[in-house]
């Protein structure tokens, strides 16, 4: 046994078996968050399932038809659906490494995002108000549980949305920002796309 | 004694200041409770007084509490799983030492408020904080090394995940001496459950707990999910994964497309007992057996989690110890996916007896049959592997050889329970609870201890004590044999689960042959620690100078490296051509680079996981006694330190080459010392 194997030796006579310099990884952080956005889906596939199951046992509280504001949902509706379009924008900007655009979008999106949680806190006080209350039926325990808990997580992207906007403007679009960014892009993008479920299959099959 | 309780926690007993807190909420009545608190407090002192006379504290806090080292972790788990099972395991001698004399008409020494807390809580530690905890800590340590990686995809959320366990465990534990634990069985079935029914904190403990621990095995399952699809050495397809691997990326699938269903169903039981909402009631229109199907959708996938990792450990294990190429690979492999996939499919045979009519229960007694049909074809390549292999029986390979025949037992009588109508005969009897201990003690609890006894010297750098792993291995094999078959017998004639006591005296030789098997199951617990301990004085003679443990037959990557491995584990990236890499090296004459090292890229350790999960616990804590003002600042506290922690941006560092030379130089001389290049 040669007591001095360099590195250059082993190429020669064996297969290679190590590398001389580290293979360069793409960081996870983007299939991880992306695999989180799917187990938070799993949490929605079962708050749907759970409305599906219980929407017919109203047990005397009032009907959906009776009380649910389309046209004022609708407006919510597009507001969050805009704000979706926003955060694109905002995005776009990142990439052509314009610092001021992104926030400025990014704070349209926050506007947007903000107006929706107004119109549903607004929906649910008034919803409690006239009877439809979270304890009146199962039908409206799996109503609030499904859209609060969408609900719940618009507002937690809001938060975030601050921290990254103060981050942002801190540090520059630094390479460690654009994947933060882009995490709350994939996450509101998410929570859009679950809403029009809920638009869907809560509200719309609600007043059919 | 109910009575008494559902006075304590009457709702007028709540103030502001500390909830539903009050010294009513301690168990002074209850002696055991007592005398084990007592020796919990002088165990603490002797432990903090000990840890502040050897000036560990700095040392523990910056090498283990706040590592971020994958190896570390996985090691942490299993101290976590080693201390719960102790907790989980006093529970089971309770209730067969019980069941034992009131079996005979005595009146037993447990209320049965008591009895019913015991068997929740024994449940709940075994599958949550004590398999879970090993699985994982397993999966943590060898995972990444299998791989040639130099540590996990995220090092922080992986710390993160090991405390938010802990804080749940601690939940748990603390239920014992402040209030009391769940009596509803181990998955909380409502309307028993809701709060018309357990009106006090037991159940509230047994969500809390649940809830926090899910989040950190959310997190583990995909931290290591993106480390083995992201991070695996040059080379690596998915096809040249060692066995142990392909059964990680099973499970962490498994996890993270489960355990969001517990955390969902687990949140609506809460928003009844809490809100007062009607998901599970029985009146204005719940409905709880919707609680039982969607548990279970979380529950079956849990239980291929829990066993999944052990057949990767059987198929190491025998390869390495028969000298063999593992029979099979590729079928091992398909067997591994097809099992991961059905186990979405079965989640009914939980509840044949819900009568959801004969096509429904069909379906689901026929996908449950054909599970096992992967599962037999594991057995058949272990066994081909061991065909004309050259096999050692070193502790690794005798638990393995025990896990074959019990493990077969055990899916034999799974495939009778699968038969809807033999179900109905047998469904929640002491046959069911015979079955399902004969899978998880033959396969989890064996395969944990093999697990162990292989990988242990490469962790520590010295093999475990064999005459006393001996004498573990048969007081477990022999207990079970003897504490859980008289169970199967009870089971066929109507004895059902959960009582603790059985009218009929004839039945006693039974119960009492039972309580025999847990005495030996002790000496096999026991005799582990006497192991531990033995091993550690003796490490001189044990000592694994070459790293490749078992006489040079490692055929996976964890044994190129020393034992224990350093920080990096690899100094230079392996590349991989085989599925049975480190063997493939061996056979091509690999000689290993003593030269020509870089810099080695590394995280750095954070404090931020201990504390952000301790204060998710102390939140948990808090919500359990309804302390609103305690529950809304821990949980603003720990949404501020969330923030705090990523406005670091300073996470990572580069270990110089200089030191890296030096760790592979002083391996080079231990090699040489060990005699084997």
């Amino acid at each position: 046994m040669s007591t001095n194997n360099s590195v250059a030796e082993q190429v020669d006579n064996a297969p290679l078996f190590h590398m001389q310099k580290d293979p360069h990884n793409e960081p996870g952080t983007l299939l991880g968050f992306w695999i989180y956005l799917m187990s938070d889906c799993l949490i929605f596939a079962m708050l749907f399932a759970t409305r599906a199951v219980l929407a017919p046992n109203y047990a005397g509280s009032p009907l959906p038809k009776e009380v649910f504001d389309i046209p004022l949902i609708l407006v919510s509706t597009f507001c969050l659906l805009f704000s979706s379009i926003t955060y694109g924008f905002s995005v776009l900007q990142m990439q052509q490494n314009k610092l001021n655009g992104t926030l400025i979008w990014l704070g349209v999106t926050w506007l947007l995002g903000a107006a929706f949680i107004g119109i549903e806190l607004y929906e649910f006080n008034h919803l409690i108000h006239i009877g439809a209350s979270p304890q009146s039926s199962a039908s409206w325990s799996s109503f609030f549980a499904l859209v609060g808990t969408h609900g719940l997580h618009v507002f937690f992207g809001l938060v975030w949305m601050v921290v990254l906007i103060i981050q942002t403007k801190k540090h520059g679009l630094t390479i460690a920002n654009q994947r933060r960014l882009f995490c709350l892009s994939m996450f509101w993008h998410f929570l859009d796309l679950i809403w029009i479920a809920v638009f869907s299959l809560v509200y719309l099959a609600g007043v059919l | 004694m109910s009575n008494n309780y559902e006075t304590i926690y009457a709702d007028d007993r709540w103030s502001p200041l500390f909830g539903k807190l009050s010294w009513d909420v301690i168990p002074f009545h209850e002696p055991i409770l007592i005398a084990t608190f007592l020796a919990v407090i002088i165990g603490g002192i002797a432990l903090v007084a000990f840890i502040t006379h050897k000036k560990a504290w700095g040392y523990l806090w910056t090498e283990w509490l706040t590592s971020i080292d994958h190896k570390k972790i996985g090691i942490m788990y299993m101290v976590l799983g080693l201390v719960m099972m102790i907790r989980g395991f006093a529970d089971a001698l309770l209730m067969r030492a019980h069941q034992s004399m009131t079996s005979s008409g005595g009146e037993g020494f447990l209320t049965p408020h008591h009895y019913d807390q015991i068997f929740t809580a024994h449940g709940v530690i075994m599958i949550f904080f004590v398999a879970m905890p090993f699985v994982t800590g397993l999966m943590n340590y060898v995972t990444p090394l299998q791989i040639g990686a130099r540590d996990v995809a995220f090092p922080f959320l992986n710390n993160f995940s090991f405390w938010m366990t802990v804080g749940g465990a601690i939940l748990v534990n603390v239920s014992l001496f402040i209030g009391e634990f769940g009596q509803t069985g181990w998955l909380a079935y409502p309307p028993l459950s809701g709060i018309q029914f357990s009106p006090s904190v037991g159940v509230d403990y047994y969500i809390w707990a649940l809830q926090v621990a899910g989040i950190g095995t959310t997190l583990s399952g995909i931290n290591l999910l993106v480390t083995i699809v992201k991070m695996r050495a040059p080379g690596m397809t998915y096809m040249k994964l060692p066995v142990f691997t392909w059964t990680s990326l099973a499970t962490n699938a498994l996890i993270v497309a489960s355990f969001p269903v517990l955390t969902a169903v687990l949140a609506l039981l809460t928003l009844d007992r809490y809100l007062g909402t009607h998901f599970f009631t029985n009146d204005l229109g719940g409905n709880a057996m919707l609680y039982i199907n969607l548990i279970w959708i979380w529950g079956h996938p849990e239980v291929y989690i829990l066993i999944l990792p052990l057949f990767g450990v059987f198929s190491e294990v025998v390869a390495t110890h028969c000298r063999k190429q593992i029979f099979g690979y590729d079928s091992m492999v398909y067997a591994i996916v097809v099992i991961m996939i059905l186990s979405y499919v079965v989640w009914l045979h939980h509840f044949f007896t819900m009568g959801s009519g004969a096509g429904v229960n069909a379906f689901f007694g026929i996908t449950t049959m054909i599970i096992s049909i992967p599962t037999g074809a594991k057995i058949f390549n272990w066994l081909f592997t061991m065909y004309k292999g050259r096999i050692t029986y070193e502790l690794p390979m005798m638990w393995t050889i025990a896990f074959i025949i019990t493990f077969v037992i055990g899916g034999m009588t799974g495939v009778l329970l699968a038969v809807p109508p033999a179900d109905f005969v047998l469904h929640n009897s002491l046959f069911l609870i015979a079955h399902f201990h004969n899978v998880i003690i033959g396969g989890v609890v064996f395969g944990v201890f093999a697990g162990i006894n292989f990988w242990f010297p490469k962790a520590f750098g010295y093999r475990l004590d064999s005459f006393w792993g001996k004498v573990s291995f048969w007081g477990w094999v022999i207990g079970f044999y003897v504490a859980f078959m008289p169970l199967y017998v009870l089971g066929l004639m109507g004895v059902t689960r959960r009582l603790s006591q059985f009218p009929d005296t004839t039945l006693s030789g039974y119960f009492n042959t039972a309580a025999i098997g847990s005495v030996f199951i002790t000496i096999g617990i026991i005799a582990f620690f006497i192991q531990l301990y033995v091993s550690y004085q003796t490490r001189d003679e044990l000592r694994d100078d070459n790293g490749d443990t078992w006489n040079g037959d490692g055929r996976t990557l964890e044994w190129s490296t020393s034992s224990p491995p350093p920080q990096y584990n690899f100094a230079f990236t392996p590349r991989v051509h085989t599925f049975d890499t480190w063997w493939d090296m061996k056979k091509h004459g690999y000689q290993r680079p003593t030269d020509g090292f870089n810099a080695i890229h590394m995280p750095k350790n954070t404090g931020a996981g201990i504390i952000i999960a301790m204060l998710c616990t102390i939140m948990g804590f808090a919500l359990v006694w309804q302390i609103w003002w305690l529950s809304a600042l821990s949980f603003v506290t720990v949404i501020i330190a969330s923030i705090i922690h990523t406005f670091n941006y300073d996470r990572d560092y580069y270990i110089p080459v200089e030191e890296v030379d030096a760790i592979e130089t002083k391996r080079t001389e231990q090699l040489a010392k060990g005699g084997i290049a």
